[in-house]
């Protein structure tokens, strides 16, 4: 429906036509009663016709193997609210760029894309590390930042809506349910060494010895990208914790669930939690490799509920039929949603108007089900304890009450 | 910081003993995987004088036949699932040496008087050898299916878990170490290696074509890494960029063993892996690392030529 610029009934009868889709979406919200002049007071890349964004994210490095589920699911809401009519009447473009896995590349890609493509908002990076090294650049050209990874808290930004779980959403409940079931008293927390796996891993072991009265027998941390995890299946051994807490992400998960296997630690004897497994890294690792374990996420593939049916069905007519869809996925895919729900309620495209806008946003239709923005710009959502089986998909043994966002839990730092 | 009798304080013999076991075996373990990774890289490096810093990529290369070849088993032969690994190694290195082959006669043999253009350009090479694998196979980490048989544990007592991935490793890296020494100091062909890195033009005067043995040392280290990747999947995954993860660790193995010498690199992977081992054991993952890297960076500023030097002239 691309208008023909240079002949004239022809660009009339494609904007009838435009006219009539838009009729048809359920709310029709045409640009002739949003003057871009209006809509747009702070030299935005606004047209008449479309609104540009940007997405950022690591299609390559070691970080693609979970940042792809993102980009795709971004790319699907984007696809579907443009078949709706857009946002204020228009249509969005969407400018990719690849921050590579690489942080300083993520703050320059930042800049990139807010100085000198004017993108309205941007729907990007997964690691705490990646976010941290853009968050001054969102504030500093007052950017508007949609994230969709579940992190480590101790942080709020007007230029930042967080549509992942913050720690305390995600990590104290789940340890409650595993003390609770498993009567687990000793813990031995694993992680990747960066903020993400150190933060949270402060705030575990915080819960462990003040609120379940158990004990941490051991603490430790691997670089990106480890391979050779001998040494530390040994020391577990050794400790026999009740539970194994584990943080690791990237390609380094492939080796330490293969390692486990190999080293004879299965779910039938040793119980292990993680934060950092959803259905997209199980792809890499290999369900046969996981069975039993659990992992601590507010969403899972295999969730019964209508808005999901429809979510993962849309997903894997555009994404192949072997696609899966993990937790971080799903919040990615929340991203557009609740940017054009909040440029509705604002009327506008102004990072201001978007950021004050926001909060007591709430987007029924979310595949995970309710959710509702709280004004420190986190999510309303709730916990879900998933148990992995050999083929890929989790089994939800548990489900909590919607769980109020806290990021800067006191007593935790 | 724990020291090892307040760690062991509290265990039974026989649990110390188990976790003795096991842990010398995981520190030769990672022994195995650094000399395989090596072997390509010190004998281009060390025959050749060429710096490759492609090796990783030929690694991956190898990584991702593997993968094809479990790819292809599991639609058209599932019935060889058991078996196809030994021959997907076979194929990781004909195809990693084919490659190697065009490449040193498209663009390293240009370079040989120019060693820190061939620096240049086989970095070039792993940037186009990254995209293309990113192309063809996509950005997201693959692993292979593997056999069953390669996945489990043995249990030699109760207490003791071998994993057999490890010991496989153990066994290819064995025996291509074995492999390679024969070659080159039982063979015509490693002969004529040999005395070309000696003395060049001398060689020359007496008939064995250079350009050739050249063209061959160079496509034999890059098949070598292919069968480094192919064997690394039963550890870990493949990405587009896994070769650069691997190259420093490569490097920092023939550096510090010296390069040239065989010996060198196989007595510098044992030691880095064992003091990696060791301490990731008795400090924590990444403190384990930077203790190793210091212990290397101490003694290179004491031997800077590394372990073993190579005594030839040059």
């Amino acid at each position: 429906m691309k208008p023909h610029m240079h002949h004239q009934p022809q660009k009339r009868r494609s904007f009838l036509g435009l006219i009539l889709a838009s009729a048809l979406a359920a709310h029709p919200l045409f640009a002739a009663d949003f003057p871009t002049a209006k809509v747009n007071t702070t030299g935005l890349a606004v047209t008449d016709t479309t609104v540009t964004v940007g997405q950022l994210h690591s299609a390559t490095g070691t970080m693609a193997i979970s940042e792809t589920g993102s980009i795709q699911a971004e790319q699907l809401a984007i696809d579907q609210i443009n078949a709706m009519g857009g946002v204020l009447g228009r249509q969005i473009k969407v400018i990719k760029e690849d921050g590579a896995s690489d942080w300083p590349t993520f703050a320059e890609k930042a800049k990139k894309l807010l100085v000198n493509d004017k993108v309205a908002s941007v729907f990007g990076c997964w690691t705490s590390a990646s976010r941290k090294a853009v968050l001054p650049v969102f504030e500093k050209e007052n950017g508007m930042l949609y994230y969709p990874t579940f992190y480590e808290g101790l942080e709020q930004s007007k230029n930042v809506i967080y549509t992942g779980q913050e720690a305390t959403q995600q990590i104290l409940a789940g340890l409650d349910w595993i003390a609770k079931e498993k009567k687990a008293k000793t813990f031995y927390l694993i992680g990747s060494d960066y903020i993400w796996p150190r933060t949270s891993n402060k705030i575990a072991r915080k819960h462990i010895e003040n609120v379940l009265k158990g004990s941490v027998v051991g603490e430790e941390y691997y670089a990106l990208g480890h391979t050779q995890f001998g040494s530390l299946i040994n020391k577990i051994k050794l400790k026999k914790p009740d539970v194994i807490y584990a943080i690791i992400v990237g390609g380094s998960n492939v080796s330490f669930y293969k390692q486990l296997k190999a080293a004879g630690i299965t779910s039938d004897k040793q119980t292990l939690l993680t934060i950092s497994v959803t259905e997209d890294e199980v792809l890499g690792i290999g369900g046969e490799n996981l069975t039993g374990f659990y992992s601590a996420m507010k969403y899972f593939q295999s969730l019964q509920n209508p808005n999901n049916e429809a979510f993962v069905k849309a997903f894997k007519a555009k994404y192949g039929d072997k696609s899966v869809i993990g937790d971080v996925t799903q919040a990615g895919y929340l991203g557009p949603w609740l940017w054009k729900l909040a440029c509705e309620k604002a009327g506008s495209f102004d990072v201001d108007k978007i950021a004050a806008a926001s909060p007591g946003i709430e987007f029924k239709e979310a595949p995970e089900g309710y959710v509702k923005l709280h004004e420190n710009h986190h999510l309303w959502s709730k916990l879900r304890i998933g148990q992995w089986g050999a083929d890929g998909q989790a089994k939800v043994l548990y489900e909590s009450e919607l769980i109020e966002p806290n990021p800067f839990p006191k007593g935790y730092q | 910081m724990q020291f090892p009798n307040a760690i062991l304080a509290e265990y039974t013999f026989s649990e110390i003993k188990s976790i003795f076991v096991m842990q010398g075996f995981a520190g030769l373990s990672l022994f195995s995987v650094l000399l395989l990774m090596a072997l390509g890289l010190a004998i281009i490096f060390g025959q050749m004088g060429v710096v490759n810093l492609a090796h990783g990529e030929f690694m991956a290369l190898g990584a991702y036949m593997v993968y094809l070849c479990s790819q292809i088993t599991a639609d058209h032969f599932p019935a060889f699932q058991p078996y196809y690994f030994i021959l997907a190694i076979g194929v990781a290195f004909v195809v990693a040496a084919l490659l190697g082959a065009f490449v040193e006669w498209s663009m390293i043999r240009f370079l040989y008087k120019r060693p820190l253009d061939t620096l240049l350009a086989t970095w070039g090479l792993s940037l186009i050898m990254q995209q293309a694998f990113r192309s063809i196979f996509g950005a997201r980490e693959v692993t292979p299916t593997l056999p069953e048989w390669l996945m489990g544990s043995f249990k030699p007592t109760e207490t003791i878990d071998i994993p057999i991935n490890g010991v496989f490793v153990m066994g290819l890296s064995l025996l291509l170490t074995l492999g390679i020494y024969i070659f080159m100091f039982r063979s015509r062909t490693g002969l004529h290696m040999r005395a070309t890195v000696q003395n060049r033009t001398m060689s020359g005067a007496v008939g064995i074509n250079t350009g050739l043995v050249d063209r061959f040392t160079f496509a034999m280290g890059c098949g070598i890494a292919g069968v480094a990747g192919a064997a690394f999947t039963t550890i870990g995954s493949t990405g587009p960029d896994s070769g650069s993860r691997y190259i420093v660790d490569t490097f920092l193995v023939v550096v510090f063993g010296g390069a040239g010498s065989m010996l060198g690199t196989i007595v510098s992977s044992f030691g880095i892996a064992q003091a990696q081992s060791v301490s990731e054991f008795f400090l924590e993952g990444t403190m384990g690392k930077v203790a190793t890297l210091m212990a290397i960076v101490v003694i290179l500023m004491f031997r800077p030529q590394g372990l073993f030097p190579s005594k030839v002239r040059s």
